[in-house]
């Protein structure tokens, strides 16, 4: 037992370690030619184009049911009026990136493990380093761009339907008046609430495209394991996601107020 | 046992890549994974021009001693020279530049399934930025050397298994290499495909003298390489004369990740090691 608990330990380790020395890779490539940028933009399409239309449901539907629960609960105290405050900032500074993150992890850091876990077990990856292609530079570091870009979109995509789902809810379900909700979700906003929802992606998205990479990457086992490498992708990158942006919450409020 | 008379060894000039130490040597490798080694004390060489045959029993270690020859792998002891440059230690970055020198086709074929027949082929050109009307011209030519050029525009997933096969040994030859890996380029296939992915290596050898590695099983294939040649004028491999056979064609054999022969095709023939005689019998 002892035996395991200090195998599995050191297994993480060196897990991290790899992790950290490819993220690095992957990251840093983009400064040094060659740059493969056919290759961003067609990531940036599936990534991007792909994830907006199930973004921008999540986003309006989230939106509505903060409206929903909001109205209920402020009504007690006849504050209904800040619904739209309350909408807004929560969108914007958690909902907004933390869903858009978890909906394109569950997409995207799948797609990109399971596709780079094909790779891997029919020999596509050893082709490509055997032809003298860097796999890293050409298959992670435009997912990693791509995605970092795209999610900062895709957020602001999200925080402007769920605004608008929570107007929806406002005005035809709860029977509020619509300028209200607006000028309540417009007045409140300052620049650190904003700042605060678009860093967050850049980290989300970064977090997406190297997990998902290295999980694919690192496939062994067949078609077995590319199953693997896909749940352990999605299940690790949401995790982070949630982690990284109770980190920056917290750092942000402690810079922000 | 093999019918097989012991031939006398045809005189072959070494290919135009000529060099003055050998194209690839293995020095004392050793490697292993979680587990007893898989290949331990492994040395041997290629001459330029020359063509060595690995043989051996399935999960021997065959296709990870071809892995290390071109870095796709590293040893654990030992060292591999690779037109005489030291690989064993050397950065995954260095290693690309001197990969694009080598040409390998895997066991499955290992195309990109996603690309088109010709994006496969001609992989190394694209990356290089080379103009697509040249692309297109030696992407032709190179599906013509393997009598494919129809399937130009096809994806590899409508392509028999023979076809991906002879699509692989295409663009491991696109770049005209200096050094060829074949990892076993007929594994799997039926006799008759065997023969034309045979004849299409012997021409490669007989016709651009490539050096080259080729790990097999499969021990007609071998002899079959051994005993015939690409005649240019016919257009198709031919038997060498009766008692002939192909000089620069040698032989290697694995056994529980040790070399355990490694020489002629007479000598192959004539070996008293047990395990020799058990494979060739």
């Amino acid at each position: 037992m002892a035996l395991s608990v200090e195998t599995t330990a050191k297994n993480l380790v060196l897990t991290i370690q790899d992790y950290s020395l490819f993220a690095y890779r992957g990251a840093t490539n983009l400064f040094r030619p060659p740059i493969y940028w056919p290759d961003f933009l067609i990531q940036a399409d599936i990534i991007g184009v792909g994830s907006a239309s199930i973004v921008l449901l999540s986003g309006f539907f989230t939106g509505g049911v903060l409206a929903l629960q909001s109205a209920a609960t402020l009504s007690q105290f006849g504050a209904t009026s800040v619904t739209g405050r309350f909408v807004a900032m929560s969108m914007i500074r958690e909902l907004g990136p933390v869903l858009t993150g978890i909906m394109v992890s569950g997409r995207n850091a799948s797609s990109m493990a399971s596709e780079l876990g094909s790779m891997v077990v029919t020999e596509q990856i050893d082709a490509m380093r055997a032809l003298g292609v860097d796999p890293i530079r050409k298959l992670v570091t435009p997912r990693i761009f791509a995605c970092v870009t795209m999610l900062f979109f895709l957020t602001i995509v999200a925080n402007f339907f769920g605004i608008l789902g929570g107007a929806a809810v406002t005005v035809f379900m709860n029977h509020q008046n619509g300028t209200q909700y607006f000028s309540m979700a417009y007045e409140y906003l300052h620049l650190a609430d904003i700042l605060q929802g678009l860093v967050k992606p850049l980290f989300s998205g970064f977090i997406i495209a190297s997990i998902g990479c290295f999980y694919g990457l690192r496939t062994t086992g067949g078609t077995e394991g590319v199953g693997r490498s896909t749940i352990k992708a999605v299940v690790t990158s949401s995790v982070l996601i949630i982690f990284v942006d109770f980190l920056l919450t917290q750092i942000m409020l402690t810079l922000f107020g | 046992m093999t019918d097989f008379a012991i031939p006398v060894p045809l005189k072959h000039d070494s290919g135009p890549a000529s060099q003055d130490g050998p194209v690839l040597s293995f020095r004392d490798v050793s490697i292993a994974f979680a587990g007893p080694p898989v290949l331990e004390d492994v040395s041997f060489s290629v001459a330029p021009g020359e063509t060595r045959i690995l043989l051996g029993p399935a999960g021997v270690g065959k296709s990870v001693l071809l892995k290390l020859a071109n870095g796709l792998l590293r040893p654990d002891e030992g060292s591999i020279h690779l037109f005489g440059e030291e690989i064993s230690r050397m950065r995954e970055q260095q290693l690309f530049h001197l990969r694009t020198r080598t040409g390998m086709v895997f066991q499955e074929g290992a195309l990109f399934d996603s690309l088109t027949v010709r994006d496969n082929v001609a992989y190394q050109l694209i990356q290089e930025r080379v103009d697509d009307d040249e692309i297109n011209t030696r992407v032709r030519e190179a599906l013509r050397f393997v009598g494919l050029e129809e399937t130009f525009s096809l994806y590899p997933g409508s392509l028999s298994g023979g076809m991906r096969r002879r699509v692989a040994i295409a663009r491991a030859l696109i770049h005209n290499p200096d050094l060829l890996l074949y990892d076993s380029p007929t594994g799997g296939l039926d006799p008759i495909t065997s023969t034309t992915i045979i004849e299409l290596i012997v021409k490669q050898r007989d016709v651009y003298r490539t050096p080259s590695l080729l790990v097999t099983h499969r021990l007609q294939d071998a002899f079959t390489m051994c005993t015939h040649h690409f005649d240019s004028n016919e257009g198709r491999m031919v038997p060498l004369p009766k008692g002939q056979t192909h000089a620069t064609t040698t032989f290697l054999m694995l056994a529980e990740g040790r070399l355990i022969f490694d020489g002629s095709l007479q000598d192959i023939v004539a070996s008293e090691n047990p395990f020799v005689r058990e494979f060739l019998e």
